[in-house]
């Protein structure tokens, strides 16, 4: 994006806006603080990247939204601004009229997610159905139109099979074109490419990244994987261990990261080293969510932890449109 | 599919036959074959002029073939109560014991499923707990017992139903059942209802533990983010899935409730199949028993057959195989 | 189940814990964690109420049912709670025959349990002789054992019970024959599948590896490990063997007159039940059912504590 449209965006109205939101889950062993105070915001047509390891919330933060967390947690505080509404304090049929038609999500594994013994069209045309009133025949004609826009050759015979009749590139076309079928304002992408060949994956991300564009539909893309990430997203989000440790452009993130953890994420990339040079790796694991240490979340595994360190660092904005939740980020070779 | 049949019904023709060697063997080797085929009250020397005519002196494979070549003849002996062909006696008598246990096939399931759903979809509420206790309770009922208490309250306390017997008959597209008629439907609501019990813990339990695994998994997550009612994601979504193995293994638990139905017969005095095992066992009229044997075992073949063809139908997985696009 | 609660979250790191209490023996172990449920408990102390009763019934009871001088057919069929010509109470009345029903009761429920606990212990042995055999020699033999198992499996327990007493005649050792017959599948395919499971660990290798005997290895290593899964099959087909061989003998085809189970004095209550005397059928029930439920109940705790893939 160029900065003047960059400056449109940001002065926008944000189509989601989440303010310290915090999920725990109440079990035998213990609170488990999955989301510990997560901000963030996306803007109409941006697609957010939300990274990190596994365990770290970020898929969490993803269910919290749309209100499809288990059983065994809940949303302890924090707001969650869309359409003028706070969708924490929504009661749930409103936040049932909600999921499908204006925030969809897609999930990772799409041979789960579909149902094996419903057929392609019942799947598509109930998630239609649900939210707008037409005759079964529309509904179908419609869906027939979101395949074809995904890329699915042949949808009328497409439609009329069973998930399984279907390669795995192709189901997750499918549930894409079944989150988009009712143009939602808001996507939520939860690891779509995790389960599928290298090769499908670029594919799948080109098309996701045409929809948005045509349909100005913002997207939280939530991976592990920063590669995937770094192409497709506009801005990026870091998560560790329930929080947010870094935010920005995505270019920004990438190129010059401030965080240690992002720092040491990239490092560990292999294409980011030479060749024959050892991996970069962060030392030590991810901490338990159930009994954090005070203060910074990272400090044990930072090569740049001191004193200052042991008091929980505040988020702080030392560039313009970049974020940072720690108390020395590397802000050196970062551009202004 | 037509190579499925062909292998199941050749499948099916091996068992047959495995089992009509062990029960022709079983009677021969642990009992005295010439009462098989000769009333034990007859003079000792009518009766060995009987196993010379029946030719039982001869070696045991060709009584064995002779058993079988009459099998498949449709004589299978002739009862010694009643003097007719063992085969007759008892189908005249099936039709009853198959309504029988058609009727409390389908009370079970129609009472069962739903209270297994709930208890399912709601395990903590304290009516699932009660159904869960429920269905340990009825599991534990010795079914014998329970039609006896069925008689006395409903019978002889409160006088509302009749305590024994069948009622009567009505036919309708070929098919004659006590079903269709008024007096037929009181006379058969209590042993249907016993025989039912038996059941009726076990969809419970299967239908709940059908709806607890399915609802973990991600296309009911699926289902809910794209904003489905709950009412369809539980009416659509689980229940098809729930529904197999529900079907399969209820459709098996045909024959078992056929077989029961031996106890509620008796203290029902319905004119089935059952009773007239019972009374045989205990007059020792060993053709019926063996043709009865036989009978069931067919039966069971068949329920079993028709039930992987259910399967089959049920499950598009199975049915259409997977293929890659 | 992912403590996070999402697919493909990994699963949280526990604390280190604190040193151990006082070593727990895995008995102490299985008892606490049985008694936490307060309705097992009830039905262990149940269960135990009921064995203690039919082994001391002759001690107890007013009465010996079966000694005819005791009995006074004059006293038949009064309602429970009648005083009768001998000067003790029928407390729960007396049958056709004019035995109290208390006595009759006992005495039939000792006669219960033993066919029912018999029958299951030889069933034990022989089905779980042939699962270990089944699973450690596999090949042929293994697929041959299997399908008689799963032949004899489906078909129902009263068929076979009916056909082989049809086949042998009646009598307390042909009902023994009968319920053996009826529940030795159900153990050796437990054990088998059990001792398949047990056999691909480590350790039965090593014991290979170390030269043990082949008894040595099914007895000490093998054994033990299927024991657990073992018991829970052992609970729940005892209360199915007592509930059957009842049914056998209301049925008329099972215990002989002279040995009456619970059954038949149900069923010789049967007639009477049509004229309102329903206490000759009802409590003998009653305790039969008590006894199946508490046995069953038992078994299902068994089964949950039990269960490795439950673990606290």
């Amino acid at each position: 994006m160029t900065a003047a449209v960059e400056a449109e965006v940001v002065n926008r109205a944000p189509t989601l806006e989440v303010v310290d939101l915090k999920t725990h889950f109440f079990t035998k062993a213990g609170v488990v603080r999955a989301v510990d105070g997560v901000s963030l915001r996306v803007a109409p047509g941006e697609v957010l990247g939300l990274v990190g390891e596994s365990g770290c919330g970020k898929s969490v933060t993803g269910y919290s939204i749309l209100g499809l967390i288990d059983p065994s947690g809940r949303i302890v505080s924090g707001r969650i601004a869309f359409a003028g509404r706070d969708l924490v304090r929504l009661p749930e049929d409103e936040l049932r009229a909600l999921r499908g038609s204006r925030i969809a999500m897609i999930f990772q594994d799409p041979m789960m997610t579909l149902n094996p013994v419903l057929r392609v069209d019942t799947q598509m045309v109930e998630a239609i159905l649900a939210h707008r009133r037409m005759p079964h025949g529309e509904a179908w004609a419609l869906a027939r139109d979101a395949l074809a826009q995904v890329g699915i050759p042949s949808p009328e015979r497409r439609l009329k099979s069973y998930p399984h009749e279907l390669s795995g590139g192709m189901r997750q076309r499918v549930a894409i074109a079944t989150a988009f079928i009712n143009k939602p304002d808001l996507v939520i992408a939860d690891e779509p490419t995790t389960a599928l060949d290298v090769t499908i994956q670029a594919q799948i991300l080109h098309e996701a990244q045409e929809l948005c564009r045509r349909t100005g539909t913002a997207m939280i893309w939530i991976s592990h994987d920063l590669a995937v990430v770094s192409s497709l997203a506009d801005r990026i989000a870091v998560m560790y261990a329930g929080v947010i440790v870094e935010e920005g452009r995505a270019s920004d993130v990438i190129g010059a990261p401030l965080h240690p953890y992002t720092r040491g994420l990239l490092g560990s990339v292999p294409s980011a080293n030479a060749r024959g040079t050892r991996l970069a790796q962060i030392p030590g694991m991810t901490p338990s969510l159930i009994n954090l240490a005070p203060g910074c979340r990272f400090r044990a595994r930072c090569p740049r932890a001191d004193a200052e360190c042991t008091s929980e660092p505040a988020i702080s904005e030392p560039l313009a449109h970049r974020q940072v939740r720690c108390w020395r980020p590397h802000l050196e070779g970062a551009m202004p | 599919m037509t190579a499925y049949i062909l292998r199941r019904l050749m499948q099916t023709a091996v068992l047959v036959a495995v089992m009509s060697v062990i029960v022709f063997f079983g009677i021969h080797i642990v009992g005295d074959p010439i009462w098989l085929l000769v009333n034990p009250q007859m003079d000792q020397k009518d009766i060995e002029a009987a196993v010379r005519a029946l030719g039982l002196d001869r070696p045991i494979w060709e009584q064995y073939f002779h058993f079988v070549s009459g099998a498949l003849r449709g004589d299978l002996g002739r009862s010694f109560i009643f003097g007719e062909p063992a085969l007759t006696v008892i189908l005249q008598r099936m039709p009853a014991t198959l309504e029988l246990a058609f009727t409390a096939l389908v009370m079970a399931i129609a009472a069962g499923i739903p209270l297994g759903l709930y208890a399912g979809l709601k395990p903590d509420s304290w009516v699932s707990k009660t159904i869960m206790a429920g269905s340990i309770v009825g599991f534990s009922l010795p079914t014998f017992w329970v039609g006896l208490m069925l008689i006395m309250v409903f019978a002889v306390m409160l006088g509302w139903l009749p305590s024994t017997g069948r009622g009567a008959t009505a036919t309708y597209l070929g098919i004659t059942s006590s079903l269709f008629t008024l007096d037929g439907l009181r006379h058969i609501l209590l042993p249907a209802f016993n025989l039912a019990l038996l059941k009726f813990s076990l969809v419970i339990r299967l239908t709940r533990a059908g709806a607890r695994e399915a609802l973990q998994q991600d296309y009911i997550k699926f289902a809910r983010a794209k904003g489905l009612s709950p009412r369809r994601i539980v009416g659509v979504h689980l229940l098809k899935n729930i529904l197999i193995p529900v079907a399969t293994v209820v459709g098996l638990e045909f024959g078992n409730l056929v077989a029961f139905s031996v106890v509620t017969e008796t203290i029902f005095a319905w004119p089935g199949m059952g009773k007239l095992l019972i009374n045989a066992i205990q007059s020792l009229d060993r053709p019926v028993i063996v043709a009865h044997l036989i009978i069931i075992v067919l039966l069971f073949v068949l329920i079993n057959f028709l039930v992987d063809v259910l399967y089959t139908v049920l499950d598009p997985r199975v049915r259409i195989g997977a293929k890659a696009a | 189940m992912s403590v996070v609660g999402t697919h493909g979250e990994a699963e949280i790191e526990r604390p280190p814990t604190g040193t151990a209490a006082a070593p727990e023996t895995p008995l102490r172990r299985l008892m606490a964690d049985y008694f936490e449920s307060r309705l097992a408990t009830a039905a262990f102390v149940l269960l135990v109420t009921i064995i203690a009763l039919a082994l001391l019934a002759p001690l107890i009871v007013p009465q010996n049912p079966y000694n005819l001088a005791e009995v006074d057919v004059l006293d038949s069929r009064l309602p429970p709670g009648t005083k009768g010509m001998a000067g003790y109470t029928y407390w729960l009345g007396t049958d056709g025959a004019g035995r109290d029903l208390v006595s009759a009761m006992l005495y039939g429920l000792r006669i219960s349990l033993a066919v029912g606990v018999v029958s299951c212990l030889i069933a034990t042995v022989i089905g779980a002789a042939v699962g270990l055999i089944a699973a450690y020699v596999g090949g042929r033999t293994e697929s041959l054992l299997m399908r008689l198992v799963d032949l004899q499996l489906s078909f129902p327990a009263i068929l076979i019970a009916l056909i082989l007493i049809a086949i042998l005649g009646k009598g307390v050792d042909k009902i023994i024959i009968a319920l053996v017959t009826v529940q030795w599948a159900y153990y050796a395919r437990t054990v088998r599948g059990t001792a398949l499971a047990e056999m691909s660990k480590d350790y039965v290798e090593a014991a290979r590896c170390l030269g043990l005997s082949h008894a040595r290895i099914l007895f000490r290593q093998i054994l033990p490990n299927v024991l657990p899964p073992l018991i829970v099959v052992a609970t729940v087909q005892a209360a199915h063997a007592i509930a059957l061989e009842a049914t056998l003998s209301f049925l008329g085809v099972g215990l002989p007159r002279t040995e009456p189970s619970l059954g038949l004095l149900i069923s010789n209550g049967f007639e009477y039940m049509l004229s309102g005397k329903y206490w000759i059928s009802f409590f003998p029930g009653v305790v039969l059912l008590a006894t199946i439920m508490a046995i069953n109940l038992v078994g299902d705790q068994l089964r949950d504590v039990l269960n490795p893939r439950l673990k606290r």
